[in-house]
């Protein structure tokens, strides 16, 4: 299972919808995650990739869409 | 060592339900129970200043302790809507409490202003005497009642907490506090000179989801508290979603957190008194039990101050 399938089963649990938005279409805007999901899923990524997410890189707009999001674990794992 | 006395507060008599909101803001009342957990708020009267608010609060603590105002050393006050650059609100509370040339400082720090002004009194009691820490918030000024600024103007209410803290005796010993500020998303949470409040509600919710139950574990962890054993955690009333989601970080029943929210919206700094104020006047205080406070807000600054029941 790739990086990118990893996140979709973290998003999936947390927003418990299996209807994803497309990669690069924002989590939020569309009511697919909302304000308080988004801690969950951080959890959950430091969890699944064992990487340590610092409070300074808790921007919401570095988790705005999944390719951001894998974007950052690729660049953190 | 110190010591807080008791507590008092004030809320302003007018009641603004979220069915009163909902037409000026094109929402349901049920969104905003959904959003906030907030059914209700209060509004102060057009008249109704953060001056006199804390003024009455501070004469509901005096009151309830019963000490004489001219005991009282030091008086801080929180606030942080504030109708003016300067002064701040302190120096009139104090003149209006006959306290005299008692010094007077303000602490300009939205929400956790209360906990920072706990944590201050708590180290200089012992210098000065009595301290009485006022917080109090004229919130519905800085909020714009209208469709867009609809996600903040659900949060907000009026009020004004109050504590007496002194050496030597009291109801709960100071035991610990944990303070922290980070200015690296301070633009996310502010109100500017011309309102109203602008709030990056997402930053929020992520920053103080992690830096409210490490605060709190802190200070249970150096006295060897386990979060279970904590008969009361008094936070900042931000959120129901946001206290539910500490309490579950912490690995504390809900229900050991107290809320006001949804009779009293957000009255950021003032909030975190007027729930103490209440629990303090309706809770069985056991001997030896943890209180916890705990706060986040603008800045950012977050903290939390663990006292003990005598």
């Amino acid at each position: 299972m790739n990086n990118q399938d990893r996140i979709a089963q973290i998003l999936k649990a947390v927003s418990q919808n299996p209807d994803l938005p497309g990669a690069d279409e924002s989590l939020f805007d569309g009511g697919y995650l909302d304000s308080f999901a988004l801690p969950e899923v951080i959890a959950a990524l430091e969890k699944e990739f064992g990487i340590k997410i610092p409070d300074s890189d808790l921007n919401p707009r570095k988790f705005e869409t999944i390719n951001k999001i894998v974007q950052y674990v690729g660049a953190s794992s | 060592m110190a010591f807080i006395v008791g507590f008092g507060s004030y809320l302003p008599a007018r009641v603004v339900a979220n069915a009163d909101l909902a037409a000026q803001l094109d929402c349901t009342p049920e969104w905003i129970l959904e959003m906030s957990g907030i059914e209700e708020r209060r509004y102060a009267a057009p008249e109704e200043d953060v001056v006199a608010m804390g003024v009455a609060a501070a004469r509901n603590c005096l009151d309830g302790v019963e000490c004489p105002a001219a005991d009282i050393r030091l008086l801080i006050v929180s606030s942080a809507s504030l109708p003016q650059r300067f002064p701040g609100p302190a120096a009139a509370i104090a003149a209006q409490l006959g306290l005299g040339e008692t010094p007077a400082i303000d602490i300009p720090v939205a929400s956790a202003g209360s906990l920072f002004g706990l944590a201050l009194a708590s180290q200089l009691a012992a210098s000065s005497g009595p301290v009485l820490l006022v917080a109090t918030e004229k919130m519905s000024q800085a909020v714009a009642l209208q469709p867009d600024q609809r996600n903040t103007a659900i949060l907000f209410g009026d009020g004004a907490g109050a504590c007496l803290v002194r050496e030597g005796a009291g109801s709960l010993r100071i035991a610990d506090c944990e303070l922290g500020s980070d200015g690296t998303f301070a633009p996310d949470l502010r109100l500017p000179l011309a309102g109203p409040l602008e709030m990056n509600g997402r930053s929020v919710i992520m920053q103080a989801s992690r830096k409210m139950p490490r605060a709190i574990l802190a200070v249970l962890e150096r006295s060897g508290v386990p979060p279970a054993e904590v008969q009361a955690f008094l936070m900042h009333q931000a959120n129901q979603n946001l206290m539910d989601r500490v309490a579950k970080a912490v690995g504390a029943s809900t229900n050991r957190f107290y809320s006001n929210i949804r009779r009293y919206g957000n009255t950021s700094s003032a909030s975190m008194l007027i729930a103490a104020a209440e629990w303090w006047s309706n809770a069985a205080l056991h001997p030896g039990a943890p209180v916890c406070f705990a706060a986040f807000g603008a800045g950012f600054h977050w903290g939390a101050v663990l006292s003990i029941v005598e």
